[in-house]
This record gives structure tokens, C-alpha cells and sequence, in this order.
């Protein structure tokens, strides 16, 4: 009898011991939030600074205790999928997604890999941030898409304004590579650069994305004499290399782009020559960031090692979406609540000093609330970090 | 003119000296090593990681590029190739493998080395002008020259010395080769630690110029195979030829043709096909392989 007894306790017993992880575990549901953006080749960088932006985000998060979304807190997963810069790939990475009830995912990186998975994301009710441009994307009738920075039709006209009536420049070059992203970034920075005034003295220059010396690439572009010379859509990779044979030709004008950039990298990759070179940032600089932000730099570089500078733009989506089912839980597993909600969301930022908000933008450029509000941080290269040249802000 | 051919000289050195190797592996194995363009990445990787993390000097970086990527090609060769070769009489088993190799090589540069760009500050600062007619970078002369010497170095090696000379032989028949005593495996080994060691002293080279980056191995290995291809595959002095052909094409074709748009790949895979169509075995290729 007392064996009996003695066994049937020791069975309850180590059911509850077995059970406590299990229900520990049960505690929080999990919030499934999706990544489809390259991670590896070339443009490697622009995606793993997403991907790890969004993993040391969730970590921190999930220390906390979760987010509390309606009556119910949640740990969040971030669920990763290379597409490796193709679209094809993309497209499956939207479907795995889908598969997987996913209803909120970060990226694509690049322009054909985002309006490539817009029928999977419109018919699967899936809202997705990329980082990419096309303004149809943004545009009604689309209106699942969310741009997750600025855009360069937003970034160029700003820098090129405050160029020309800061440092009186008249004379523009624009080079990039020959895909899809860079070349319609450079003609909408042309068109820009002519709305401005400007001439443009050499625009139809292009380079592969493998060259190993762009000497030959810019030799023409430096025998046309600008006074500033736009790396259109130039990659991490590219960058450095391009402001190097610039310089080493004797090009002693201004430098700029319109995508982020990595101070390290340039430093690594060009040192001294990269002094002066214009692009735009992130909540990062001193003037700028708050305590959450060089927290949240911290964590990340204990995480994996190294901080990526494109992170200081790529910490917002996730902080958007959760701040967004905060305000609208029935959005949860419901894209359609989520639209509505965006018209008037507004939350504080964690990651900007002062009273700045989250909150969608876009009206001016695509009629419709789907742009992140991120600082326009335009940055200047010095002594190898990067410093604000100027600030602004988009609708 | 003078710069167009300045710059063609630089690049057909560079790329000489990766074809090298590339052809040393095909002409003793007949295999079509792919991840050619990843040893070429790691070389790149590790006199970075020597010259950038651990400060030491550049001759230093490129000594350990040359020894890890020879170790490594040792082991690929011993361990992965010899035994499909021994196993299988298909060519497509082995180029699955060289496949393979890359994708595995890939994600030990992502694991290791991670995503970004990374370079090595210049190794000669200053700028050689001769009133604008040629401008070119101290460091990249320096390269070249180095690239130039090292391909001298190696022909002189294959020439003159009793491993190139058993390496030749073996290229040129491996059963005469075995029958006179040539120890095919053993050989097979250094040939294939040599064309590796080529390819990571060539990423050591460049990554002061051009920096490295995870994604530049497939790129890279598809220039490779066009250089051996218009010189001939397995031949020596055809790669080098290949190497300084491709790119002497290129710094004209980017000069030139720059008006035009990004055309010059296109006109050199164009020039390429029908050069191939006419001649398939390459410039200095034997028609029987």
C-alpha cells in the first residue's frame, strides 16, 4: 500500500517536474514575424544587418517578458529566408511565409524582388516592409507594402538642394551598377538633379557589380569634371572601391549616394580617400539617438560580434509593426485592421532622443500612409565615422 | 591610349595569375574546380584578418594566405576529389564536388568572416601621373609587378624544377607519366595545393586593392573559366594568355564602348562565342583535349 502510494506520487511528481518547462514554455505565445531579403553574395550585407537588427530586437524583447499585444503577451520569432537577391526566390520565401502564418515580414532588399512577391503578399493578407522603391508598391490600388527607409527620390533632391546651395555645386555625374535598383535610382536622381537645375555631365556610365578595378569605369566620368559624382545605388561591397578610384584619378569634388553605408567598411576599404563622402544614415549620430538606441547597439554587437550602421535605419520595422499591433490587436492575424489603424498610429520612438513618434508618412510621394517615418539623416565621412551634415524629415 | 593599355596590363596580370591555377587543376585532374573563385575569397579573407585584425605586416598576410589556401587545397584534393576520381569515371561526380566545395566554402567565409566588405589599407600610398596621359596607383603597380613575377616565378618552377617537371608530365599523359615512376597521387596532392595556393596569394594581392567580400568567389571563377577557355583549357601559357587577353578586352571595351552603356561583357561573351564556334579548343588548346 505505502509502495503504491509512494509510486503513484513519484509518477504526479515527475509528471509536474517533466511538465514546468513545458508550461514555463506555454507561458508566452509566439509572434511569428518574417524576413525574405538577401543574406548572402554581394548585397549579403543590406539583408543580415535586417535580419540581425530584427533577432536583436526580438531577443531583447523576449527578455523583457515578451510584448503584451490585446490581452495576451507574445514572444516574438523572427522567421529568415535568404532569397539571395532573386526573385524567384523571394517569391518562395513570401510562400513559405505564407504557409507558415506569417502576416507581417521584413524585406525584400532590392526593387524586382519586392514587386515580385506583391501577388503572394496581397493574396496571402500579408503586410510586408521593403527596401526597395518602386512607388507602385506604394501607390494605390497596391497597399500591402510599407517602405521600411527613405527613398532615394526622397534622399537625392535633399542632398542635392543642400549641395548646391551650401558648397555651389553645378556640375553632376551619376554611375551605377548595372542592375535593376542602381539604374533607377540613377534616373530618378537625374531627373532630380535637373529639376534642381543642374547639369548633368555624364549619366550613362555603368559597371558591373564584380569589377575589381574601376579605374576604367570612371575614367570618363572624371574627364567630364562634376562638381559631384552620385554613386546611385551603390552596395557596401562597391562603395569603397568606387570612391577610391575616384580619388586616385584625381577627382577632388564631392562624393555622394543615396543608400547606407557602412563607416568601417569605407575606412577598411578606403581610408582617407572616403573623407567627404555623403550618405544617408540612420537615428545613430550623437544629436540623435537615445539610450534604447545604444542599448540596442550594444546587444547587437555582443550578439554577433560587429555593429552594421545600416542597423540604425533597419531597427524600425519590427519596432512599426509591434507598436502597430499594440494599438490594434484584432490586427494580429488580420492585415485589413492593420491598414486602418496606420492612418492614425502614432507612438512614441524609443530610439530618438525628445518627443519624436512613430508613425506612417508618405502622403506627398505615394497618396497614401505607407512609409515608415524614419530621420532623414544626411552623413558626412570624418576620421573615419560618420557625422550629421543635416537633418530633415519626410511626409 | 596609353591609359587603356596601362590598365589592360594591370588586370591581364591579376587575372593571369588566377587562371594559373585554375588550369594547373584542370590539366592534371581534369577537374573543373568551381570553387576556385572561393579559394580565391578566402586568400583575400585571411590576409585581412593577418594584416587588419592581428596588425601584423602584408608580406606576413600573404605568406599565411599562400600557406592556409595550400593546406586547404591539400586536404580538398586528398580528402574529396581523389577518392571520387578513384571511385567514379563520370566528369560530372567531380564537378558536383567542385560545386559543393564552393557552397561549403561560402558558408565557412559567412561563419567565419562575416557578410561586410573588408579590406587592407593601401600598401604605397601616392599616385603615378604622367601629365594625365597614365594615372595609375603606386600600390596597383606594385601588384602588378608582383603578379607579373609570381607568374614568372611559377613557370619557372613548372619549368625547372623536378615536382613542375613531374606535374607536366603527368598533364601531358598520365599513364606514360605513371609507367616512368611518377607518383600520380602524390602529385595530383601538390598540383592541387599549388593552383589553391595561387588563388589565395592572388585574393591576398588584391584584397589591398579591391577589398573582398563573401559574393565575389562565383563571379570570379566564371572569369577564370572564360580566360581558360580563349587560351586553352589545361595549357599553361594559354591562361596567361587568356588572363591578359580578357583583360586587355576589358579596359578597352570599358573605355570605348562606355557611351553605349554597359555593353562590354556582352561583347566580349558575343566575341567569345564565336571564337569558340571556330576554334573550341582555345587559343593554345589541343583539339584532343
Amino acid at each position: 500500500m505505502h509502495k503504491r502510494t509512494f509510486l503513484k506520487f513519484s509518477a504526479l511528481a515527475a509528471a509536474t517536474f517533466l511538465s514546468l518547462p513545458l508550461m514555463a514554455h506555454a507561458e508566452n505565445a509566439k509572434l511569428k514575424i518574417g524576413f525574405v531579403g538577401v543574406t548572402s553574395g554581394p548585397a549579403a550585407a543590406w539583408g543580415i544587418s535586417n535580419q540581425r537588427s530584427m533577432e536583436a530586437r526580438a531577443a531583447w524583447l523576449n527578455e523583457l517578458g515578451g510584448v503584451k499585444i490585446g490581452d495576451k503577451t507574445y514572444d516574438i520569432e523572427i522567421v529568415p529566408f535568404d532569397d539571395q537577391k532573386d526573385p524567384k526566390r523571394a517569391i518562395a520565401g513570401m510562400e513559405k511565409m505564407a504557409q507558415d502564418g506569417v502576416h507581417y515580414v521584413v524585406g525584400p532588399n532590392v526593387d524586382d524582388g519586392a514587386a515580385a512577391v506583391r501577388p503572394v503578399a496581397e493574396h496571402n493578407g500579408i503586410m510586408y516592409f521593403p527596401y526597395a522603391f518602386p512607388k507602385e508598391l506604394f501607390t494605390a490600388p497596391a497597399s500591402n507594402a510599407i517602405l521600411g527607409m527613405v527613398a532615394n527620390y526622397q534622399s537625392g533632391p535633399a542632398i542635392y538642394k543642400y549641395l548646391k546651395e551650401n558648397k555651389g555645386v553645378k556640375k553632376i555625374a551619376f554611375v551605377a551598377a548595372n542592375e535593376s535598383d542602381p539604374l533607377s535610382q540613377r534616373e530618378s536622381g537625374i531627373a532630380a538633379a535637373e529639376g534642381l537645375g543642374l547639369e548633368v555631365v555624364s549619366g550613362n556610365v555603368t559597371y558591373q557589380v564584380d569589377t575589381t578595378d574601376f579605374t576604367p569605369v570612371l575614367l570618363p566620368v572624371i574627364q567630364a569634371s562634376p562638381d559631384l559624382l552620385v554613386l546611385s545605388g551603390v552596395s557596401p561591397a562597391n562603395a569603397p572601391q568606387l570612391i577610391r578610384s575616384a580619388r586616385e584619378l584625381g577627382y577632388t569634388g564631392f562624393i555622394s549616394t543615396e543608400t547606407g553605408q557602412d563607416a568601417t567598411v569605407l575606412q577598411e576599404g578606403a581610408g582617407e580617400l572616403a573623407e567627404g563622402f555623403i550618405s544617408v544614415g540612420g537615428a545613430s549620430t550623437p544629436e540623435l539617438a537615445s539610450d534604447t538606441m545604444k542599448e540596442f547597439v550594444d546587444r547587437y554587437t555582443k550578439m554577433f560580434g560587429e555593429y552594421n550602421d545600416e542597423s540604425n535605419t533597419k531597427v524600425y520595422a519590427l519596432e512599426y509593426i509591434l507598436e502597430t499591433l499594440k494599438a490594434n490587436p484584432a490586427a494580429i492575424d488580420n492585415v485589413e485592421e492593420y491598414k486602418k489603424t496606420m492612418d492614425t498610429f502614432e507612438a512614441p520612438n524609443p530610439f530618438m532622443k525628445g518627443d519624436a513618434k512613430l508613425r506612417y508618412v508618405g502622403m506627398t510621394s505615394f497618396g497614401q500612409k505607407r512609409q515608415v517615418s524614419v530621420p532623414l539623416v544626411v552623413n558626412e565621412f570624418k576620421g573615419g565615422k560618420f557625422e550629421t551634415m543635416f537633418v530633415g524629415q519626410v511626409d | 591610349m596609353e591609359q587603356i593599355i596601362a590598365n589592360g596590363l594591370y588586370l591581364g596580370a591579376q587575372y593571369a595569375l588566377i587562371a594559373l591555377g585554375l588550369t594547373l587543376i584542370f590539366s592534371l585532374m581534369n577537374v573543373l574546380n568551381f570553387a576556385h573563385g572561393q579559394m580565391y575569397v578566402f586568400g583575400g579573407f585571411v590576409t585581412y584578418t593577418v594584416v587588419v585584425q592581428l596588425g601584423l605586416p602584408f608580406i606576413v598576410g600573404l605568406f599565411a594566405s599562400a600557406v592556409v589556401l595550400a593546406i586547404m587545397g591539400a586536404a580538398i584534393e586528398k580528402f574529396l576529389f581523389a577518392p571520387v576520381v578513384r571511385r567514379s569515371k563520370r566528369d560530372e561526380s567531380t564537378m558536383l564536388l567542385a560545386a559543393g566545395v564552393a557552397f561549403f566554402l561560402d558558408a565557412v567565409i559567412l561563419l567565419f568572416f562575416g557578410e561586410k566588405q573588408r579590406g587592407v589599407p593601401k600598401v604605397v600610398n601616392g599616385v603615378l601621373n604622367l601629365d594625365m596621359r597614365i594615372i595609375m596607383p603606386y600600390d596597383r603597380i606594385l601588384i602588378g609587378v608582383l603578379a607579373i613575377l609570381l607568374i614568372v616565378v611559377f613557370i619557372g618552377f613548372m619549368n625547372y624544377s623536378k615536382t613542375g617537371r613531374a606535374m607536366r608530365a603527368l598533364a601531358q599523359d598520365k599513364m606514360a607519366a605513371q609507367l616512368m615512376g611518377v607518383n600520380v597521387a602524390r602529385y595530383s596532392m601538390i598540383g592541387f595545393a599549388l593552383g589553391a595556393m595561387l588563388a589565395g596569394l592572388v585574393g591576398g594581392l588584391l584584397v589591398t586593392i579591391t577589398g573582398v567580400n563573401l559574393g565575389m568567389g562565383g563571379p570570379t571563377s566564371v572569369k577564370a573559366f572564360l580566360m581558360i577557355m580563349i587560351g586553352g583549357a589545361g595549357v599553361i601559357s594559354g591562361a596567361i594568355a587568356g588572363g591578359f587577353i580578357l583583360g586587355m578586352m576589358e579596359s578597352v571595351g570599358l573605355t570605348v564602348l562606355s557611351a553605349y552603356g554597359d555593353i562590354t561583357y556582352l561583347v566580349i561573351f558575343a566575341t567569345l562565342m564565336v571564337f569558340l564556334a571556330v576554334r573550341p579548343q582555345g587559343l593554345m588548346g589541343k583539339p584532343w583535349g
